[in-house]
């Protein structure tokens, strides 16, 4: 479903600041894998989801998506593929719009727009079902302004607009770790009955080691813009954090203290 | 007793320039509070509107037509500006600054084409000769001649095709990107196109409304433009700050806009006949948007500051 092949990418080339945030990833992902990511501050995981959603572009290597090379893709047109929830319960939803024109935005992903209406009366019943699901109350609210929600609620519905639309390629981007830790359970758990009832390819990083146990059936550790492990199937099952904490020499602070 | 009659006499001429504005004032509410981009353009693309107006008009054209070719000269103001933010990377502010000085030189040639002249600084539109479709001679006027009537239903019609407009999905696509651009991109929204598109729109409505100031006052002038922007903000702003409350639908926003600028109109010759000269306005304008624009800030400021000082006493 996702290819990387070869990838690099250098922040700030000939300057003082330069950082090399991708030193030649490569990365296959067959049709409904759930990748977990971990790895340090610095480790390239968010340079490798910006990368594959088209936030900026590679220095080279290539991106392939369902057979597909997307890597000269401006990011609007890879959105077609590509659903996403970003770590910023602010970044993913329209604040000043509705719940239901956000949502119509989402549903429109990958299609052009035109002239039609904006928003039908068939598409509102649809969400008010969709939203039920979330079960957070908000299809009794389909016009308030998403302004007025909590991150919470802006993290699900995010969720929800990023699946609204099949997407071939599911991208989750620390997206509990603004969250309390009630809140961002629940919306772990929706992550993965979503995931699992439409069997959608996901790519998720996180900085908590057991929620990167406990979901998907692959595992990626990232360190100094590489891969540093890949674990899968039984071993992905029966992977303990203190297995992690074992196996690999984990330096950064806050992987040890979100453990 | 002479003070206030002398008010009452100018409220007629308010409301046309009020409205003539409004217009105006539409457009700059689609960049400032739409897109969130605040386009500079406007100062060149009205005094633009008014010149191809003018110019046609003065050549004996229908009145129709020259408002649609000021228009689309509007728009091409609104596409270079967005071209020149979203192609080329200048920030919209000083991609706006850009092409209003370029319009300037612009604007003094379009206004000396079919003459002798080089350049031109005025073109003088006389009601007697042409056909105007608003005229300030015809204020006082109960009749269709009324400017009053023509604008109102101008401005009526803008307003119902931008609410239609808005809630398409392109309209949609366009708020999206004023709102958030990170989440428009991944809905697959092409922002910099519709970044372009809301210039476009924009500078045509504020070219529309130069079209039809200088036929209202018999006059287009190179100068016509200067400090339009600020004039634009101070409508929208006075709408939103007195309206605000009970306008929640869209187009009733639109419309505060425009009831925004008439009553800015109104003010001006309130101050005017409190012994200011007409120079001052542009001071007075400034002052006005200025202050409107502290006010939310302030108020944030201030009011964090009450809560932490709850807070201390609490605990």
């Amino acid at each position: 479903m996702l290819e990387v092949r070869d990838l690099y990418k250098t922040f700030n080339a000939g300057t003082i600041n330069e950082k090399r945030a991708m030193n030649g990833v490569s990365l296959t992902l067959e049709d409904g894998d759930f990748v977990t990511v971990i790895g340090g501050n610095g480790a390239g995981k968010s340079t490798l989801l910006n990368l594959v959603a088209g936030v900026f572009p590679p220095d080279s290597g290539t991106i392939t998506i369902d057979g597909q090379n997307v890597t000269k893709l401006p990011e609007h047109k890879r959105a077609k593929f590509i659903g996403r929830v970003f770590q910023d319960p602010m970044m993913g939803t329209a604040a000043t719009m509705g719940i239901e024109e956000n949502l119509a935005l989402a549903f429109r992903r990958g299609q052009s727009r035109g002239l039609r209406y904006g928003i039908t009366s068939a598409e509102r019943k649809q969400y008010q079902e969709k939203l039920a699901i979330l079960g957070l109350g908000l299809e009794d609210r389909l016009t308030s302004k998403v302004g007025l929600l909590s991150g919470g609620q802006r993290q699900a519905l995010t969720l929800l607009m990023a699946t609204l639309k099949k997407p071939k390629l599911l991208l989750l981007d620390e997206h509990t770790a603004a969250l309390d830790p009630k809140t961002a359970a629940k919306v772990l758990e929706t992550t993965e009955r979503i995931v699992r009832r439409d069997k959608l390819t996901t790519l998720m990083i996180t900085h908590n080691m057991r929620d990167a146990i406990a979901h998907g059936n692959r595992l990626i550790m990232m360190d100094g813009g590489q891969i540093v492990a890949d674990i899968r199937g039984e071993e992905k099952q029966n992977l303990t954090v203190q297995d992690l904490l074992d196996k690999f020499h984990v330096e950064n602070d806050r992987m040890l203290l979100s453990e | 007793m002479d003070f206030l009659l002398s008010f009452f006499n100018s409220l007629p001429g308010a409301f046309g320039q009020g409205l003539a504005w409004g217009i105006m004032a539409v457009g700059v509410y689609i960049t400032f509070r739409i897109l969130d981009i605040a386009d500079l353009t406007v100062d060149g693309s009205l005094a633009t509107g008014g010149a191809v107006a003018a110019l046609f008009i003065s050549q004996g054209w229908n009145p129709w037509l020259a408002l649609l070719l000021a228009v689309i000269a509007g728009m091409l103001a609104g596409l270079i500006t967005g071209l020149l933010h979203t192609a080329c990377g200048i920030p919209a502010i000083l991609a706006g600054i850009l092409t209003q000085l370029a319009l300037y030189s612009i604007n003094l040639r379009i206004m000396a084409v079919w003459s002798d002249a080089k350049t031109k600084a005025t073109l003088a539109l006389s009601v007697d000769r042409l056909d105007l479709l608003v005229s300030s001679r015809y204020i006082r006027e109960l009749n269709l001649n009324n400017p009053l009537f023509l604008l109102v239903i101008f401005t009526v019609v803008l307003i119902a095709v931008l609410y239609w407009f808005f809630g398409t999905e392109l309209g949609c696509a366009l708020r999206a990107t004023g709102a958030n651009q990170a989440m428009a991109r991944a809905q697959g929204i092409n922002t910099s196109w519709c970044k372009v598109l809301g210039l476009v729109v924009s500078n045509g409505l504020v070219a529309m409304s130069g079209a039809l100031l200088a036929q209202y006052q018999g006059s287009s002038t190179v100068d016509m433009g200067r400090g339009a922007i600020v004039i634009g903000l101070a409508a929208v702003i006075i709408g939103e700050v007195l309206l605000g409350k009970v306008f929640r639908n869209f187009a009733l926003k639109l419309l505060s806009a425009v009831i925004g600028s008439i009553i800015y109109y109104i003010v001006l010759q309130f101050v005017l006949r409190l012994g200011l000269e007409s120079t001052d306005l542009k001071l007075l304008s400034a002052v006005v948007v200025a202050l409107f624009l502290s006010i939310p800030y302030w108020k944030g400021k201030y009011f964090t500051k009450t809560v932490r000082k709850e807070a201390a006493r609490n605990a």
